[in-house]
């Protein structure tokens, strides 16, 4: 990826619709507001900002309030944004991009659920569904959630108690930690 | 046929009768799948909200040990895999300045070589030798095929089937033999990775595809994805208790599965939270 010279010393390239070129290749100007993105958005009834509405603060480089936005972490990767857009724009991959600039300036940005998830790869090199939902209930303080739901997937043999690391697991940690300093 | 198989973290704990069926299924067809030798952890939804490199690099370790493991396509049967490790292959194969860097942090050989197939490409391909082994057992039974989102969805990444009119699952449905019904739901997200962290948000959005599907006179619910499955069969129990009526839910593989004869044990069928061992019974029935 050609990311743009950025300024001396400074990790952001001048303006926000930059880096989303540099980063996404999707030059958000180039969404004129049509709202189809919106208009298929399974969360946009629960979504402060919409789609198209992300689009727009991004091309009029509202970066403080964009990064700030609850929204953003409310989208499922549905794509349906993407697949729809008549010009091409890309909706999705911006939003991953703003989510990880969020994430960038302050970590605590990256929820609960995502910390807890990416806990369990780098402690096992898989998923330890069992390991998720104690973390996430810890960081969230949801402890009473699905208290009753565990004992049917335990029964339905759906629920391992012990993780199995794999063998390469300080191959998958490298590989975290490799990410981390490339992105910084 | 052989083909490397990429289980993934689900298909090992919450969707095991996934990886049970498909097993069954491909052992009744001769398709040998070859499980990879250390597979980890795609990075799921998790990974691509937060580091875009190591959304890239995650899958790409895989893709790199099928690579070394022989193989040149890999199944990946749930559909968040799939749909992460066919992003890394094309975005990977698209910029070759992206390409270095991922080759940077995975410090092993990658060519990028191995093809991904997902379970519903491989279960059509299959059709013909589905149709010409499955009896009639599932004659009769209406069916509602979702795809949701990752199965069809970027185009240009995944580019098996059409993203807005689809029709590969209605294929592997007529070719054991049920009947596909017309819905307009099939390709409306489930919620996805919210169960555990939004789990209203679920309830809301697979509410409204289960009421879909009973309302086009499914008399169940097709899916090929463990996140699908989860949200639309687990997260059902919660509406159960409203006393709403009650839409099974199989994977694909579990439908095939039955109209091959094979056992609803074996499949996994007793796995799930909304009972589909009638459906099977009722399938049975009709052989006898």
């Amino acid at each position: 990826m050609s990311a743009p010279p950025s300024e001396a010393g400074s990790h952001h390239p001048p303006t926000l619709t930059a880096h989303l070129r540099a980063t996404t290749g999707v030059n958000v100007a180039a969404c004129y507001q049509c709202g189809k993105c919106s208009a298929g958005c399974p969360m946009a009834v629960e979504t402060a900002l919409r789609p198209h509405d992300v689009m727009r603060l991004a091309a009029s480089e509202q970066r403080e309030r964009l990064l700030a936005a609850e929204s953003l972490w409310l989208c499922l990767t549905c794509e349906a944004c993407t697949a729809r857009c008549p010009n091409g724009c890309d909706p999705a991959r911006v939003i991953d991009a703003l989510r990880e600039e969020a994430a960038h300036q302050a970590p605590r940005a990256i929820g609960a659920f995502h910390r807890s998830f990416l806990d369990q790869i780098r402690a096992f090199g898989r998923s330890f569904e069992l390991g998720l939902v104690m973390t996430y209930k810890l960081r969230s303080g949801k402890l009473t959630q699905d208290v009753t739901t565990a004992p049917g997937l335990l029964g339905r043999g759906k629920l391992k108690l012990v993780p199995h690391p794999i063998a390469g697991v300080s191959d998958v940690r490298r590989i975290f930690r490799a990410c981390e300093k490339e992105e910084a | 046929m052989r083909i490397g198989y990429y289980p993934g973290c689900s298909l090992h704990a919450t969707a095991r009768e996934l990886d049970e069926s498909l097993r069954a299924v491909a052992s009744a067809l001769d398709l040998e799948l070859q499980e990879l030798d250390d597979w980890s952890c795609c990075g799921a939804t998790s990974g691509h909200a937060t580091n875009h490199l190591l959304s890239l690099a995650l899958p790409a370790r895989n893709l790199a040990l099928a690579e070394a493991q022989g193989h040149d396509r890999v199944l990946a049967p749930c559909a968040a895999c799939y749909n992460r490790l066919a992003t890394a292959r094309h975005e990977i194969a698209a910029d070759a300045a992206l390409a270095a860097r991922v080759a940077r942090v995975l410090e092993r050989p990658f060519a990028n070589r191995v093809t991904v197939a997902n379970l519903v490409e491989v279960l059509r391909e299959l059709g013909p030798a589905i149709t010409a082994r499955a009896g009639r057992s599932l004659a009769g039974l209406k069916v509602a095929c979702y795809y949701g989102c990752l199965l069809v969805r970027p185009a240009a990444v995944v580019g098996f089937d059409d993203p807005e009119q689809p029709t590969s699952m209605e294929d592997v449905v007529r070719a054991a033999g049920a009947t596909p019904v017309a819905w307009q739901m099939r390709l409306e997200c489930c919620g996805g990775a919210f169960s555990l962290a939004r789990t209203a948000s679920v309830v809301r959005l697979g509410r409204a595809i289960l009421d879909d599907a009973r309302r086009a006179g499914a008399e169940a619910l097709v899916v090929a994805c463990p996140m699908c499955h989860s949200n639309l069969d687990f997260r059902q129990s919660a509406m159960l208790e409203r006393g709403e009526k009650p839409l099974p839910v199989l994977y694909l593989s579990e439908l095939v599965g039955l109209a091959l004869g094979i056992a609803p044990d074996t499949l996994g069928l007793q796995r799930h939270f909304v009972d589909a061992r009638p459906l099977a019974a009722r399938a049975a029935a009709e052989v006898h």
